[in-house]
């Protein structure tokens, strides 16, 4: 039987990882990541997980320890955040490249400097050149069934590629809320053990890691083709899901009372609970708006992104994130979703909850808000920086 | 068609001749006793022991000379590759 | 028929210089490791001319992922064979570059884990793969691209890094020193360190003909004229019990080795006599701090 529980999110997350049964887990700490891998040591300790635990030197070696393991046919899983996921970089590209699946939890946390421990996405946001599979969750029971559905489609011979479920740090992992925990037998028959396509074994002697001759281009497109693939298994695992557990969560964007908006909010992670509150109240005043949440965002799904927002007239994109010199990485890919369409809807491009600036429901009204002034003006502006306060500028 | 993430098989570097990087090539006279020296130093896997006699693959030696210079009978002569 | 042919886990085809001293370094240590045997390495010579892909000259398996976590990765896969009840040797064949520097971090995490993993690094004493920059393996006075002799410079103003001095800080289970040009000692060397459980370090002194500015014949001969020298002693520690010295009958001057290599070739002139002197100190210091005369 399933169990319902109370829980902070960093113990729901090592609930589903524990319910994996990871053979090998590395890990290296860094707040707000730190309730994970402590819970996970602990079950390791008392004997409720079978895994071997690497206590790594730093978050570089916790991802190339999983990088080993993963090449030798373990089912790896690793987390962190910020700082960590950045010095993981290199290795989370030879990963990808190299086609391990390994599952990591991005626990969403700002990048020095200044040096903060406030969440915001752009931690995970560098990482999204890197091959590694990015989907963004909302809330603290998405959090769990998106980790159980990872390993699945990491190690799905047509994928073979890493994994991370992106959550807000201290939002979704210190926070809590009820959470189904599903039973170890269903897990077991949703998730059997893992089959790799290819590991080290003096058996069969393969060569890891080779050098790349004139290959190069090829085993991109072999790696973009396979996050294509993942846009279908993504929502096949997830129908699975639900016919063993009950439950949806899954597929690569969900739409919120999108189907007569003329105004379509696009977010992701966590803030989308505050959107969906805030389109409640304007639906009743009769104000038609939606939200869309992108859960996957890499692979990005362009072409959903396109049916839902298609009839509407404006799109305000809410990033956390900023490239420095360019705007909001997620207005950039929804721009980008819609130039070649015939009649696309505006694109409102607004940073939003960076350094933990609270995103509350006055911050979606003002940005509803300002959209709907767009309209009547027709005009939209480049990019809009939400609640800047401007009196530290001057 | 390439294999997934670059993983490829053992010891197909046996695709690549490396013998025509020579410009001298070992020669094992008379003197030899098979005792192995030269195939614990070469570099290029290119000398085999059979039954005590020293066997140089011509397809592979790079002709570095390591051979000749450490052979304790000086029964390895370098000569010079004529191409 | 006896044939040595088995015994040959390198394939022949891979794209060494000639006389590469690190391609001797590996056949030497995949005989004694054999079959049963997982390699991990770093980025490097070793990596590049045995790894084009689909012409492998590997005949275990063997991993690459980068520059700075070979330790790391092994690691991991010592990590999964444990939680998945397999056995196999663990090793690491890595440069000096990713030992001495770029890998310190990994493979200092991996020393205090006590994973079993033999790590053996090949210190051919510079970034040969990159063009022969200056490491801090490099010993002192040698000319590297980035270590150049001219008015303000006599090449490396450093002395060499005592990286198996820091192994031994990690209280490792065996740390020992050998050279391409002892194969029974190396061989020895590489063969008890893999049977005993727990971490170790094995560092081979391997010369490098293009980097060091020899010809390619003589590899092995400037192995002998570094350990004769007493600049590279070969040693062991087996935890628990005293060092053990390769012994040198005769120790050569150093000039003889510097003599033979570009990399010194600057130290001939008058006003780096000094320098000389110096790099004789050290040896001599060498030959007292671990008895290598007989």
């Amino acid at each position: 039987m399933s169990r319902t529980a109370v829980m902070e999110g960093s113990f729901a997350v090592a609930e589903a990882v524990k319910a994996c049964r990871p053979e090998v887990i590395a890990a290296y700490p860094i707040s707000p990541q730190t309730h994970i891998i402590e819970e996970l040591s602990k079950y390791v300790a008392d004997n409720e997980l079978s895994s071997k635990y690497v206590r790594a030197d730093s978050e570089f070696s916790a991802a190339s320890i999983v990088y080993g393991s993963s090449g030798t046919g373990a089912r790896s899983y690793t987390a962190s955040s910020s700082q960590g996921l950045l010095l993981m970089t290199e290795v989370l590209y030879a990963m990808a490249g190299t086609r391990l699946p390994v599952v990591l939890t991005g626990v969403n946390r700002t990048v020095s400097a200044p040096i903060t421990i406030q969440p915001d996405h752009q931690d995970t946001m560098a990482l999204r050149d890197t091959g590694v599979i990015q989907i963004y969750v909302e809330n603290i029971q998405e959090a769990y069934a998106t980790h159980i559905q990872a390993f699945k489609l990491a190690e799905d011979h047509d994928i073979l590629l890493p994994v991370m479920v992106c959550m807000d740090g201290w939002i979704l992992t210190h926070t809590f809320e009820p959470v189904k925990i599903e039973e170890q037998e269903l897990v077991d028959k949703f998730l059997p053990p893992f089959v790799p396509k290819y590991r080290l074994d003096p058996k069969n002697p393969l060569t890891y890691g080779s050098y790349g001759d004139d290959e190069v281009p090829e085993f991109r497109y072999m790696m973009h083709f396979a996050m294509e693939k993942a846009k279908t298994k993504i929502q096949l695992i997830a129908e699975e899901y639900k016919e063993i557990f009950g439950d949806y969560f899954g597929g690569l964007t969900e739409a919120y009372k999108c189907e007569d908006a003329e105004i379509i909010l696009v977010a992701m992670g966590s803030v989308i609970g505050t959107i969906k509150e805030t389109i409640d109240q304007l639906r009743s005043e009769g104000k038609k708006v939606g939200v869309l949440k992108v859960r996957t965002y890499r692979p990005f799904p362009a072409e959903e992104i396109f049916e839902i927002v298609k009839n509407a007239k404006i799109v305000a994109v809410i990033d956390k994130s900023i490239s420095v010199g360019q705007g909001g990485q997620l207005a950039t890919d929804i721009k980008a979703a819609l130039i070649n369409k015939k009649t696309p809807p505006l694109v409102y491009s607004c940073i939003a909850g960076m350094g933990g600036r609270e995103v509350n429901i006055n911050t979606v009204k003002y940005i509803i808000n300002k959209s709907e002034n767009s309209l009547i003006t027709n005009q939209v502006p480049d990019i809009d920086y939400i609640e800047i306060k401007r009196q530290y500028l001057e | 068609m390439l294999t997934i993430g670059a993983v490829c098989e053992a010891g197909k570097s046996r695709l690549n001749k490396t013998g025509s990087w020579r410009d001298y090539y070992p020669e094992i006279t008379a003197k030899c006793t098979g005792c192995g020296i030269c195939e614990l130093f070469c570099p290029d896997s290119s000398i085999t022991i059979i039954d005590k006699k020293c066997i140089i693959n011509y397809d592979y030696c790079k002709g570095c000379g390591i051979c000749a210079n450490e052979c304790p009978k000086t029964a390895i002569l370098m000569k010079e590759e004529r191409k | 028929m006896v044939t040595t042919e088995k015994l040959n886990l390198l394939a022949p085809g891979h794209r060494a210089c000639p006389g590469c001293g690190a391609a001797i370094a590996l056949r030497q240590i995949l005989r004694v490791v054999g079959r049963e045997t997982i390699v991990v390495s770093a980025t490097g010579c070793v990596e590049t001319f045995t790894s084009p892909y689909g012409q492998s000259a590997w005949e275990v398996p063997w991993m690459h992922s980068l520059f700075e976590n070979s330790a790391a990765v092994a690691s991991g896969v010592e990590a999964a064979l444990e939680a998945k009840g397999e056995k196999a040797n663990v090793v690491i064949i890595s440069g000096d570059g990713g030992t001495f520097d770029i890998g310190m971090g990994a493979m200092s995490g991996m020393f205090e884990r006590k994973h079993n993993i033999t790590y053996i690094c090949y210190d051919n004493e510079a970034y040969m793969n990159t063009g022969v920059q200056r490491s801090s393996a490099t010993p002192y006075a040698a000319t590297t691209t980035t270590s150049p002799a001219g008015k303000n410079s006599y090449g490396k103003m450093e002395f060499k890094k005592d990286v198996p001095a820091i192994a031994l800080a990690h209280d490792v289970e065996y740390v020992a020193t050998t050279s391409i040009a002892y194969p029974q000692d190396l061989m020895n060397k590489v063969k008890k360190a893999i049977g005993i459980k727990g971490p170790k370090y094995i560092q081979i002194h391997t010369p490098c003909c293009i980097g060091w500015g020899f010809d390619s014949s003589q590899t092995i001969a400037m192995g002998k004229l570094a350990a004769e020298t007493g600049l590279v002693p070969l040693f062991e520690v087996e935890k628990g019990k005293q060092m053990v010295v390769r012994k040198i009958k005769n120790t050569k001057p150093i000039q003889e080795y510097l003599n033979k290599q570009n990399r010194f070739r600057h130290l001939a002139k008058e006003d780096k006599e000094k320098i000389m002197e110096k790099l004789q100190e050290i040896c001599n210091d060498n030959v007292k701090r671990f008895g290598i005369s007989e």
